[in-house]
C-alpha cells in the first residue's frame, strides 16, 4: 500500500522523464525495420532503375559501358513503344468512356439494399477479385477461333472462324473488351459505397418538389458523389499504366507486337532479352508518368485526405 | 405500383440481366469446360456437357505439383502479410504515438511507395535479389511484396492508432508499461479491424501476384499458382478441358474467400485500391 502511494506521488516526475527514455528506445527498436525493408526493396531499387538507365549492361558483373541518354533515345524512336503508349492511352479512354459511365448506370440501378440487388452487386464484382492471369485464360479460351468459345459459335452460326487475338486491329479491342469485364465491378463498388452516403431526405425533397428521377440523377445524386467519381478515374488511370498480367496469356504481346503495354513492353524488351539498362529506362518512364499522374491529380482534382 | 413503374422495374431487371450473363458466361463455359471433351467444347461451349466427365477434374485435384502451387503461394501470401502487419503497425506506432526530430520527414518517406507501381523497379530487384542469392526461393517475392505493401499499411495503421483513446496509454504508463509493450499488449489487440482489412488486401495483391514471382522464381518446385497454371497451359495447349479444370480448381477457393471475407475485402479493395 505504502509502495503503491509512494509511486503515485513520484508519478509526474517519472513519467516526464520515462517519457523521454522510453519513447527514443521504443522508436530505435520500432521504426528501423519498416525503414530498412522498404529502402532495401523499394527505394534503392527506385535509385538503381535511374543509374542502370545511363548503362548498356546486360546484368552481369557491373554496369561499366555509360552510353548516356542513348537508352530513352532509343526507346524515344521505337515504334513498339508508340503502340505500347497508345494502348495505355486506349485504355484510359475506353475507361472513362464506357467502363466508368456503365459502371455509375449499374450503381444508380443496385445501390439499395435489397436481396435481388446484393446478389446482382456480387456477381458483378466477382471478376474483380480473380487474379488477372485467370481472368485472362479464361478470355483467350472464349477468343480461341481454333478450340474455344468463338470457334463454337462459329460452328453453329455456319460461319467461318475468326481469330481475334491475332487479328492486328482487332486484338486490342479483345484486350479492351477483358478489362472492362474485369474492372467495371470495382468501379461500381466504390460508386455504391458512395450513392448509400447520400442522404434520403435530400432525394425525398427533391422528389416532393417534383423533379423527375432522371434529374434527381443529374442535379442531385452526381453532385454528390463526385468526389467517388474522381477517385475512381484515378484508379483507372494508374491502372491503365500497370497493365501487365491480362496481356501475357491473352495475346503475350502479339500479334507483331501490337498490343504491348509499358509493363509488357519493360519485361519483353528489357528482362527477357537481359538488356537491363534499357528496361530500366521504361522503368525510370513509367516512373515520371505515375509520378506525375498522381501530382497532377492531387493538385487539380483531389480535396486533402483523399488521396 | 403504378404501370409505368411496372414496365421501368422489368426493364431494369431486363438489363441487369444482359450484364449479369456478359459477366457470367465465360466463367460458366470455363466451369463447363472441364466436364468435356475437346470436340464437345468446339461444337457446344455453352451447354451441359453431354457427359460429366470428372477425369480433367480428378487429374488435377490428385496433382501432388498442383498442391504445391497452391501451398508456395499459401505460404508466401501468409508470410507477406504477416511482415507487412508487423513492420507496418511497429512504423505507425512510432509515427503515432512519439513525436520526435523528423518523425514527419520519415513518415511522408515511407509513404513514396504510393506514388508508383511495383514494375518501375522490378529489374533492379531481380538484379539486388539475385546479387544476394535469393533467387528461386520464397524470400525473393515474400520481402519485396510485403517492402512495397508498407506505406498503404503505414499509412492506414497511423491513422487508426491515432484514434484510439490517449487516456488508455496514459493509465498503461503510469502503471509501468511502456511503449513497446504497450504496442504489442493493447494497440495490437485494439486494433483488429484495421489489421485484417490491410491483411486482407495485402493476401489478395500476394496471391494474385504475377510479374514478381514470374521474373524471380525459375524452378517448378517454387511456383505459386498463377505460375503453374501457365505452365500448365503451356503443356496442353490444346486441350483446354484440362486447363479450364485447372483454373476453376483455381478460382473456387478465391470465391469462397470472397465470400467468407466480404467486408473486409470490399473495404480493402474500395478503400485500399491507391495502389491500383
Amino acid at each position: 500500500m505504502a509502495t503503491a502511494e509512494t509511486r503515485r506521488l513520484t508519478a509526474p516526475d517519472r513519467l516526464r522523464r520515462s517519457l523521454s527514455n522510453g519513447r527514443v528506445s521504443a522508436a530505435l527498436i520500432l521504426l528501423p525495420p519498416a525503414l530498412i525493408l522498404f529502402t532495401l526493396f523499394v527505394m534503392l531499387p527506385l535509385g538503381e532503375s535511374v543509374w542502370y538507365s545511363f548503362f548498356s549492361w546486360n546484368g552481369y558483373g557491373t554496369p561499366t559501358d555509360y552510353v548516356g541518354l542513348e537508352n530513352y533515345q532509343r526507346i524515344a524512336g521505337h515504334s513498339v513503344f508508340h503502340t505500347a503508349v497508345g494502348n495505355t492511352l486506349k485504355i484510359v479512354a475506353i475507361s472513362i468512356l464506357l467502363q466508368m459511365p456503365l459502371a455509375l448506370l449499374l450503381a444508380l440501378l443496385i445501390y439499395r439494399k435489397t436481396p435481388t440487388n446484393a446478389v446482382f452487386r456480387l456477381i458483378f464484382f466477382v471478376p474483380y477479385i480473380l487474379a488477372e492471369v485467370a481472368a485472362g485464360l479464361i478470355w483467350s479460351f472464349v477468343f480461341d477461333g481454333n478450340y474455344g468459345v468463338t470457334a463454337s459459335i462459329a460452328q453453329s452460326l455456319g460461319t467461318e472462324s475468326f481469330f481475334i487475338l491475332a487479328d492486328r486491329d482487332w486484338a486490342f479491342v479483345a484486350v479492351m473488351t477483358v478489362i472492362v469485364w474485369k474492372y467495371f465491378g470495382f468501379h461500381m463498388m466504390i460508386y455504391i459505397a458512395a450513392l448509400q452516403s447520400v442522404p434520403e431526405d435530400l432525394i425525398e425533397a427533391a422528389r416532393i418538389e417534383g423533379a423527375k428521377r432522371r434529374q434527381i440523377v443529374r442535379y442531385v445524386q452526381i453532385p454528390h458523389i463526385k468526389p467517388a467519381i474522381i477517385v475512381s478515374a484515378f484508379f483507372a488511370i494508374i491502372g491503365a499504366l500497370q497493365v501487365f498480367d491480362i496481356i501475357i496469356p491473352l495475346t503475350n504481346g502479339g500479334p507483331s507486337n501490337q498490343t504491348h503495354t509499358i509493363v509488357t513492353y519493360l519485361y519483353t524488351f528489357g528482362l527477357t532479352r537481359l538488356n537491363i539498362g534499357f528496361g530500366s529506362a521504361v522503368g525510370v518512364i513509367l516512373f515520371i508518368a505515375a509520378i506525375t499522374v498522381a501530382v497532377f491529380y492531387q493538385r487539380f482534382f483531389m480535396q486533402r485526405g483523399q488521396a | 405500383m403504378t404501370r409505368g413503374h411496372l414496365i421501368r422495374n422489368i426493364l431494369r431487371v431486363a438489363f441487369l440481366c444482359i450484364v449479369a450473363s456478359f459477366v457470367l458466361a465465360p466463367m460458366l463455359a470455363t466451369v463447363l469446360g472441364g466436364f468435356k471433351t475437346n470436340a464437345e467444347i468446339r461444337t457446344s461451349a455453352f451447354a451441359l456437357p453431354e457427359s460429366w466427365n470428372w477425369e480433367f477434374y480428378g487429374s488435377i485435384a490428385t496433382d501432388p505439383m498442383f498442391w504445391r502451387y497452391l501451398g508456395n503461394s499459401l505460404l508466401i501470401s501468409i508470410s507477406a502479410v504477416a511482415l507487412t502487419l508487423i513492420v507496418g503497425a511497429a512504423a505507425a506506432y512510432v509515427f503515432a504515438q512519439i513525436r520526435f526530430f523528423g518523425s514527419r520527414m520519415l513518415f511522408s518517406y515511407l509513404l513514396l511507395g504510393l506514388m508508383f507501381p511495383f514494375a518501375t523497379a522490378i529489374l533492379p530487384l531481380f538484379i539486388k535479389v539475385r546479387d544476394v542469392g535469393l533467387l528461386d526461393t520464397y524470400w525473393a517475392v515474400i520481402l519485396p511484396q510485403a517492402a512495397f505493401s508498407l506505406s498503404l499499411a503505414i499509412l492506414l495503421f497511423r491513422t487508426f492508432f491515432e484514434q484510439l483513446p490517449k487516456e488508455l496509454f496514459e493509465a498503461a504508463y503510469i502503471d509501468g508499461c511502456g511503449y513497446v509493450r504497450f504496442f504489442w499488449r493493447f494497440t495490437l489487440p485494439l486494433s483488429a479491424p484495421i489489421l485484417a482489412t490491410v491483411g486482407v488486401f495485402v493476401f489478395v495483391q500476394s496471391w494474385n501476384n504475377f510479374l514478381l514471382p514470374l521474373v524471380v522464381l525459375n524452378s517448378r518446385e517454387v511456383f505459386t499458382w498463377p505460375l503453374g497454371m501457365m505452365q500448365f497451359r503451356g503443356e496442353y495447349v490444346t486441350e483446354w478441358n484440362r486447363t479450364l479444370a485447372f483454373v476453376t480448381l483455381t478460382i473456387v477457393p478465391a470465391i469462397v474467400f470472397f465470400l467468407a471475407a466480404q467486408k473486409y475485402i470490399v473495404a480493402g479493395l474500395t478503400g485500399g485500391a491507391v495502389k491500383g
